[in-house]
């Protein structure tokens, strides 16, 4: 039944891609195959992916072609059905969301094609996450960078659009050489490419060997996940697509490479030495940190999402990373504990963060920017948007009692239980992750004020934004489901957590959830007797009920003696958007106390007409610094340029000299061949 | 199940009524240390009720956000309240949350309280907000070390638990990772609570206010619950400091005898933390905002020492 249910998922993607190509002559009407197509599609994978993740053993599901070498065969064990999960429940919102957003650009743009790419990128993202050997796998890894690709530079007349998707391109492509070279390593140990032969087998290899795969995979799939310093795609990928992209990409795509990681760390390694666990630890906090720094700088609402995922991969990492040094130090149980964090806070991301991306999407559809600066008060015109956002922005900044709170709450008792579990100086990495955790969590709700408060509170800064409209229906009830999804999985911990049982139990052999939920299913504890307990749904009723019984009452009361009237100003002629807090003025403090890493530059140019006093017009420019574009990739492509200059010499164009370099290859070959 | 709501209702009623007098002692106790004769103990409650029974105005430009923003921190305000041991170790909501609850539930209240400030589209308020945000987010590492060793130490970050193992250990205050963290907290509390040298609660000037220039537009009933929160919260934030560390006189249950001889030790304690407090304010001079991020150095660094000292001595 799960394999006839996930394979109609499959047709269903497949024939929604054909036909929306076939009818790209009739825009609506391809609007409404291809996304149609990619909800059913999605609602029929969810449905096999949850049956999969409880079935008592991984169902497996082979077509009746290929070679005993390469099959087409996926397997849902329990982590690539939670996986999928993910998918398709974030891809049945945004599917949704897409009847309405893609309609503004009907008889404008190819929505054939869009339909096209879109289905197959959920096709493919479905296919990296159940294939069931290194092969297919790397299939499908390729044909979702290609998509994605496709997608990213839709808005391909512009040169930013086509830049990143160029960049985007090309850093997956070597990610996925050396994903080549660590699966041709662990296939040569074993002689095949299945997975469920790979299982456990990274620890009966040499510790050089152990360790080489295992930077070669942390490297290939970090570059997918955005983990610092592979992050630059991400920045520049996720504004410029269309924001129901940006919302699979940052929701689901990225989660490739933490799938990929997940895959790796706890299927193909048994226990792996501890510096394994440290290096991820360290790149999670890392990427949290200079994620979430970097984001409070930028006033592109979309730039600004697109590094806070950068920020949540690296808060799934520290857990992930927590879990290796636990499996390392033989902590079965703790090391159950941080996995759930990781992988709770997996979904959360994709569930919030697909939805801010819609909730952007909306806002620069009824904008036409993506400058924050140019927002304001849009609440009034467009309140579900704004409302939504709100939740987003609430549970991204992992506030109690949404779900950001539980995984963030999750992550710390997993890194205060590490202190007792080693003696040596190791240790004290969980504290200083726990506090740079916490710096992290404050500086995100900092960049989420700015981010809910400028866009949608105050007065509008430009006209357009004065004339916003609301989004259509389909667009809303798209961002609403994800927003009841972020409410619930926060109220409903203690039901959720049960659903990672079957993934500690085939990764790590322990069942955690009936020591992590207490008194009743009302509270979540860390596993440990007298660990300390927390109540989302407790906090909810308090909240409840406490507003049923005096807010409610009080304020209608008080209502009667309120008047409105103007805001303070000083005894200026009347308050303007003008005398309004920007963006850049928000973040101004954080960018002086960290200037030392953004190493701001400032320019004002002021012209004058009757005293200095008095200026006519101001120009103001401010930048920060990128290090690593800087001092990494900028001095690299350089030298890539340099070496392919230089080689273009041989490159003349005649045909003979081509034969004559296939006549000395072969040679070369052959001899080889004898020697070898 | 009685006992549980007795043991809320108990707390809350503390929590409202004991808060307006903290914030009335230290005053008062300010003034007279500087010659003043201050306006006496009682006052807060008079601006309460002078605040509720007004009316109040609201900005033309203000959405819903600034309506639900006064409960949203109140509300918040006091379920942390309830999460913390005052008068028995027992937390009479601990169920509901520890340490970590606590502070991310001020940070809810501080996250909309930052939305409000914005809200009216004055420029004061997002001077606040900006600036509270900044310095909230600067406070926290410092905050979660000095937790850490806390909790390490207990073995848990539930705070009856925290309590309870503090309980008995009259004397273990002068541990030196007790110290530093107990340092740490202490520099973090001035910080959260908006009082000298981070910010003044008596000045309404726009280059040196942070807090107030948030609640600048609130008038009325909504500036009261805005004003008992803040007191609530310095409240909640002394009474979790002088508790994690001064276990002195903290009873095992609420019931009995007891409870009166907790109370009155708990009054004490608190009376002490002001009197400091009331030094340090008088002592001190506001510093320059761009200085807060050194103290808040010294709050961190204070905050490792203590966690390099748990295993050290």
């Amino acid at each position: 039944m799960i394999a006839e249910l996930f394979l109609s998922g499959i047709v269903v993607w497949l024939a929604g891609a054909a036909a929306s190509l076939a009818l790209w002559r009739q825009p609506a009407l391809a609007r409404r195959v291809a996304c149609g197509a990619a909800l059913g599609g999605s609602l029929l994978d969810l449905a096999a992916s949850s049956a999969a993740l409880f079935s008592a053993s991984p169902v497996f599901i082979g077509l009746p072609f290929g070679n005993p070498a390469f099959t087409w065969a996926v397997r849902l064990d329990p982590l690539s059905a939670f996986f999928s999960v993910t998918l398709a429940a974030l891809a049945a919102a945004v599917s949704l969301y897409s009847f309405g957003y893609l309609k503004e650009m009907e008889g404008r743009r190819n929505l054939g094609a869009f339909g096209f790419f879109f289905n197959l990128l959920l096709l493919s993202v479905a296919l990296v996450f159940t294939a069931s050997n290194a092969f297919f796998f790397l299939v499908a890894w390729e044909v979702m960078a290609l998509a994605a690709y496709c997608l990213v530079s839709f808005e391909y007349e512009k040169k930013k659009a086509r830049d990143a998707g160029v960049l985007f391109l090309i850093m997956s492509h070597a990610g996925t050489g050396l994903l080549l070279i660590a699966f041709l390593v662990l296939a040569s140990a074993c002689g095949s490419l299945d997975f469920s032969s790979f299982h456990l087998l990274a620890s009966r290899m040499t510790p050089l060997q152990q360790g080489t795969v295992f930077l070669l995979f942390l490297f290939g799939f970090g570059v997918k996940a955005g983990v610092v310093p592979l992050h630059i795609w991400i920045p520049e990928a996720h504004p410029v697509s269309p924001s129901n992209v940006s919302a699979l990409m940052s929701g689901i795509v990225l989660k490739t490479g933490i799938y990929g990681m997940a895959r790796v760390f706890f299927d193909f390694y048994g226990a792996p030495p501890l510096w394994m666990g440290t290096v991820v630890l360290a790149l999670g906090v890392a990427s949290a940190l200079l994620g979430v720094l970097y984001a409070l700088m930028e006033h592109d609402l979309k730039r600004l999402l697109a590094w806070h995922s950068i920020e949540n991969i690296g808060i799934i990492l520290i857990g992930f990373g927590a879990a290796l040094m636990f499996r390392a130090l033989g902590q079965a149980n703790l090391a159950a504990l941080a996995l759930i964090a990781g992988l709770y806070h997996t979904f959360n991301h994709a569930m919030f963060k697909g939805l801010l991306f819609m909730g952007a999407g909306s806002v620069v559809e009824a904008t036409h920017t993506r400058n924050m600066e140019k927002m304001g008060g849009l609440i009034r015109l467009m309140p579900v948007t704004a409302l939504c956002f709100l939740v987003g922005a609430v549970a991204i900044s992992g506030l109690p009692p949404l779900n950001g709170f539980v995984s963030e709450w999750l992550t710390y008792q997993a890194l205060l239980a590490g202190f007792g579990t080693t003696q040596s100086l190791t240790r004290l990495m969980f504290p200083i992750a726990g506090s740079l955790l916490a710096l992290t969590a404050a500086l995100a709700a900092a960049c989420f004020v700015k981010a809910f408060a400028i866009p949608f509170l105050a007065l509008p800064r430009s006209p357009e934004a004065a004339d916003a409209r609301e989004a259509s229906f389909t667009m809303r009830a798209g961002m609403t489901i994800l927003a009841v999804g972020c409410v619930a999985l926060g109220l409903g911990a203690t039901w959720f957590v049960p659903v990672f049982d079957p993934i500690t139990q085939q990764t790590l052999g322990v069942r955690a959830s009936s020591a992590l939920v207490m008194a009743h299913g009302w509270a979540l504890s860390p596993g440990r007797p007298h660990g300390g307990t927390i109540s989302l749904a407790g906090m909810a009723l308090f909240f409840l009920v406490a507003g049923a019984a005096f807010a409610l009452p009080l304020a209608l009361r008080w209502r009667r003696r309120t008047v409105r009237g103007p805001a303070w100003d000083c005894g200026l002629p009347g308050l303007t958007a003008d005398n309004e807090y920007t963006a850049t003025a928000f973040s101004k403090p954080l960018r002086m106390i960290f200037s030392v890493l953004y190493r701001p530059r400032r320019e004002i140019q002021a012209e004058y007409e009757v005293s200095p006093y008095y200026p006519s017009a101001i120009r103001f420019e401010s930048e920060i610094e990128h290090p690593f574009e800087k001092r990494l990739y900028n001095p690299l492509r350089d030298r890539i340029m340099a070496a392919a200059n230089r080689m273009k010499g041989i490159q003349a164009g005649s045909i003979n000299l081509y034969l004559a370099y296939i006549f000395i290859t072969l040679i070369l070959l052959l001899l080889f061949g004898v020697r070898g | 199940m009685m006992e549980r709501l007795t043991e809320n209702a108990a707390q809350l009623f503390l929590l409202l009524v004991l808060s307006p007098l903290v914030t009335g002692v230290i005053r008062t106790l300010k003034a007279r240390l500087q010659t003043r004769r201050g306006p006496g103990i009682l006052q807060p409650y008079r601006d309460l009720q002078k605040l509720f029974s007004k009316g109040m105005v609201i900005p033309e430009t203000a959405s819903w956000i600034f309506t639900a923003t006064p409960w949203v921190v109140f509300f918040s305000t006091i379920l942390a309240g309830l999460m913390i041991p005052m008068v028995a170790a027992e937390a009479p909501l601990g169920l509901f949350g520890g340490v970590l609850a606590v502070i991310y539930l001020l940070g809810l209240g501080r996250f909309f309280l930052a939305l409000s400030g914005m809200d009216s589209g004055s420029s004061f308020g997002g001077l606040g907000s900006s600036r509270e945000m900044t310095i909230s987010a600067l406070a926290e590492p410092a905050m979660m070390l000095a937790i850490f060793t806390v909790a390490i130490g207990a073995g848990s970050t539930g705070l009856t638990e925290i309590a309870g193992a503090a309980i008995g250990q009259n004397w273990r205050f002068l541990a030196p990772s007790q110290m530093f963290a107990f340092a740490a907290l202490s520099l973090v509390l001035i910080a959260e609570t908006g009082r000298i040298p981070v910010d003044n609660p008596d000045t309404h000037l726009e280059l040196t206010m942070i807090h107030e220039a948030m609640i600048l537009e609130y008038s009325g009933p909504y500036l009261a619950l805005l004003e008992w929160a803040a007191s609530i919260k310095q409240l909640v934030l002394m009474t979790l400091l002088i508790n994690c560390f001064w276990p002195f006189g903290l009873q095992p249950t609420w019931f009995g005898f007891g409870a009166v001889e907790g109370i009155g030790w708990l009054l004490g304690k608190l009376l002490l933390l002001s009197c400091a407090i009331v030094l340090l304010e008088t002592m001190n001079a506001k510093m320059r905002l761009f200085r807060v991020p050194e103290l808040l150095a010294v709050a961190f660094t204070l905050g490792s020492l203590a966690l390099i000292s748990t295993f050290l001595f």
